[in-house]
């Protein structure tokens, strides 16, 4: 680690800037009344900011591809999970597919 | 007021963000840090998601600034977050202090799952104080045996957390219109990631809510 002031100074804006967006949301909706309509689509956009981090975190890997073991993880933990397996079974079933492959040798 | 299984939902959902901790502790000695940087970072952060970005970044030579705006900007969902959950779920006076700071992406989920206010108070925060132990734990005990696990990737913890968020999301995935707009918003991020920096993606994703915007859902479908 090159320089701890930076880095303290970097995890507090992080740790700061989080709380802040927790808070303000709250803050909004106690000021203005949603409709219903209005609701389900602030729901449904947070589960797309959700897919977009499966899809980036699953198969990117800084600007490239990730290669095949850790998506093919993630899609066997998701068809778990369509089929309504138990939450640690999705996780570990996708780290262990993701493991298996990588001992096969495929990347 | 919160149910046998929805308990055991809580729990196994709290363990597997103690495993998740666990890759992250590890993730981040292994890239160089001290144990009181994925220490301290869990604990104040306490948003997995944007503390691999930040330790990633910082990693790779990026300026800890820089990665705490990439770090926010995966963060910014918090805000619609704060905006569905129903007023009083965080609590009142004091509380709300600690109820703010545990809103999280599997407390929000639970929290929105149940049927009544006492309800959701009560998921919200089982799963908010839960995820407040096993992620700072996991991180720390995952930092501790982190220098004797060379390549984390070895044993697939990467994969773990796309599945993690995966899991919580396929309820709502399982609406088909939600599903096309979930498709596009990962479309947009995938396509995007290849040439904008880390965090902007995600956000981007969000110009999918125009599918849902433009179709509105019959009433009588509710």
């Amino acid at each position: 680690m090159k320089d701890t002031t930076l880095v303290v100074a970097g995890m507090a804006t992080l740790a700061a800037g989080t709380y802040a967006f927790r808070l303000s949301g709250q803050a909004l909706r106690a000021r203005i009344s949603f409709p219903p309509r209005a609701t389900r689509l602030l729901e449904a956009a947070a589960v797309i900011l959700l897919a977009a981090l499966v899809a980036t975190t699953a198969l990117t890997q800084g600007h490239g591809f990730s290669g095949f073991a850790r998506p093919a993880g993630v899609l066997v933990g998701g068809v778990l999970a369509w089929r309504k397996a138990s939450f640690l079974v999705v996780v570990i079933a996708a780290a262990a597919v993701a493991a298996g492959l990588r001992l096969l040798g495929i990347r | 007021m919160l149910t046998y299984a929805v308990l055991v939902d809580v729990g196994l959902t709290c363990l597997a963000v103690f495993f998740i901790g666990l890759s992250y502790g590890a993730v981040a000695v292994a890239s160089g840090f001290p144990l009181w940087v994925p220490a301290a970072q869990s604990l104040l952060v306490l948003a997995g998601a944007s503390e691999f970005l930040f330790i990633g970044i910082v990693a790779a030579g990026g300026n800890p600034i820089a990665a705490a705006l990439a770090g926010m900007l995966v963060n910014a969902r918090h805000l619609p977050y704060g905006l569905a959950l129903p007023p009083g779920v965080t609590g009142r006076g004091w509380r709300r202090l600690l109820g703010t700071h545990v809103m999280n992406d599997e407390s929000v989920v639970f929290g929105l799952a149940q049927p009544d206010l006492p309800g959701e108070r009560a998921a919200y925060w089982a799963c908010g104080l839960g995820v407040l132990a096993c992620w700072p734990g996991g991180a720390v005990l995952g930092a501790l045996i982190g220098s004797a696990v060379h390549d984390t990737n070895a044993f697939g913890l990467d994969a773990m957390f796309p599945a993690v968020i995966l899991a919580l999301i396929v309820k709502d995935l399982r609406d088909p219109r939600t599903r096309r707009a979930a498709l596009a918003g990962a479309g947009i991020a995938l396509a995007s990631a290849l040439v904008l920096p880390a965090g902007l993606p995600v956000l981007l994703a969000l110009a999918a809510v125009l599918l849902l915007v433009r179709s509105p859902a019959p009433e009588a479908a509710r």
